[in-house]
């Protein structure tokens, strides 16, 4: 693994290796609970919380773990902190809780929580596993609210609840449904991909310029 | 108790609300392993069977040991699971090892597969007994196959096609994912 500073460990899940939008993990909620901003919000509140603590926690008994039982071991830790964070919202916002329902438990499965200890704070110090979780946090947080608002804005013209258009605006109705999920992550994968493309492409004229 | 006919809970977890396609779950397999249909089968099958034996030991756990202890609910599932899937991979590699190797390592993939926790959850809050459980875990493991094994189909169909240089990739398999839900939609007054 190359040496990195604290401050590409925290940019890195933000940006370069966005969970959601590059790396391709932890679909499953991304797609299930973004049909308003607000599920979206309290998801990614959710999985932040999960995965700074678990990091934390990892970091810090690393010396401990055998290294036969890591992977139950890391998932142990996972499931009692999303059982603390199930607790949480059932007890502070019990509407939330329900609306959201079993994917709040399915937090555990997760690929991207796993992922980070795995790769990250089972072999480094707790503070630079914090900023690293951190960064994959803000990261899921990101590509969370980016797809709940193109879902609630298109599908019920709202955002957070409160209403952008006039009364004569036809909402999408797809977009709140399950396709709806689907389809808005492919197309913003195809609009990324289309970005890529004219990078490359200016980088190559750049190139055949100076040449 | 939950006094659903097994036929609607059956046809329910398989078509109209079909794990994949409508509650967004399994979607790594179903992104990762969709590419040949003969894998994707395979695949399918494997989960059927997890699925099944998840489901026994769910309702096992809920009978038993959760009436007590509510709280251990989540962790005591995952490790169930967990364990549930090694058991698996070493009768399997035991007695079968020609199907060991087919199998290879989507065995030990679908400790992580969303699907499984999902249906021990789900099987909890809507209260199902031992029978209705069990027909639930058969159909959403069939309703996961189906949504395999026809992604695999459409991919293999798509794979000299002119697409797009932007559109190759994840993308478009999202896209035609989102297409598949649509028309799994039509479904979706019938129960």
């Amino acid at each position: 693994m190359k040496k990195t500073t604290p401050s590409q460990d925290f940019i890195r899940g933000i940006w370069n290796e966005n969970p959601v939008l590059i790396q391709m993990l932890g679909l499953c909620p991304a797609l299930a609970v973004t049909n308003s901003v607000k599920n979206a919000l309290a998801m990614s509140a959710a999985t932040f919380f999960v995965i700074c603590c678990s990091s934390v926690l990892v970091s810090t008994c690393k010396r401990f773990i055998p290294n036969e039982v890591r992977i139950s071991a890391y998932i142990l830790v996972i499931a009692t902190f999303v059982t603390l964070a199930d607790m949480m919202l059932q007890a502070y916002a019990p509407a939330q809780h329900k609306e959201l329902g079993a994917f709040i438990a399915l937090i555990v499965v997760n690929c991207m929580i796993l992922g980070r200890q795995e790769a990250f704070s089972a072999k480094n110090n707790v503070f630079r596993s914090l900023l690293d979780a951190m960064g994959t946090g803000i990261g899921f947080t990101i590509a969370l609210v980016m797809m709940g608002g193109f879902r609630e804005i298109l599908g019920v013209g709202a955002f957070l609840e409160y209403p952008l258009f006039g009364p004569n605006f036809e909402p999408w109705v797809v977009m709140v449904l399950p396709a709806g999920g689907f389809l808005t992550l492919g197309f913003i994968l195809l609009g990324m991909g289309y970005f890529e493309q004219r990078k490359k492409a200016g980088q190559a004229d750049k190139a055949e310029q100076t040449a | 108790m939950n006094d659903q006919t097994l036929f609607s809970i059956f046809f329910s977890a398989m078509i109209v609300n079909n794990f994949t396609l409508a509650m967004f779950l399994g979607l790594c397999p179903f992104m990762g392993v969709s590419a040949k249909v003969g894998t994707a089968l395979r695949m399918g099958l494997a989960n059927i069977f997890v699925l099944v034996l998840t489901a026994l030991s769910a309702w096992f756990l809920n009978t038993f040991v959760l009436e007590s202890f509510p709280y251990l609910r989540i962790i005591s599932f995952i490790i169930v699971i967990a364990s549930l899937v090694q058991i698996v991979e070493m009768v399997v590699k035991k007695t079968a090892p020609a199907l060991f190797r087919q199998l290879g390592i989507y065995l030990p993939l679908i400790t992580t597969n969303c699907a499984i926790l999902g249906l021990a959850i789900f099987q909890t809050n809507r209260g199902y007994g031992f029978l209705q459980g069990l027909v639930f875990a058969v159909g959403a493991g069939l309703g996961l196959t189906l949504a395999l094994v026809l992604m695999a189909s459409i991919r293999e169909t798509i794979e000299f096609s002119d697409v797009p240089g932007i559109a190759k990739g994840t993308g478009l398999v999202l896209i035609i994912a989102g297409t598949l839900s649509l028309a799994f939609m039509g479904f979706a007054g019938m129960l």
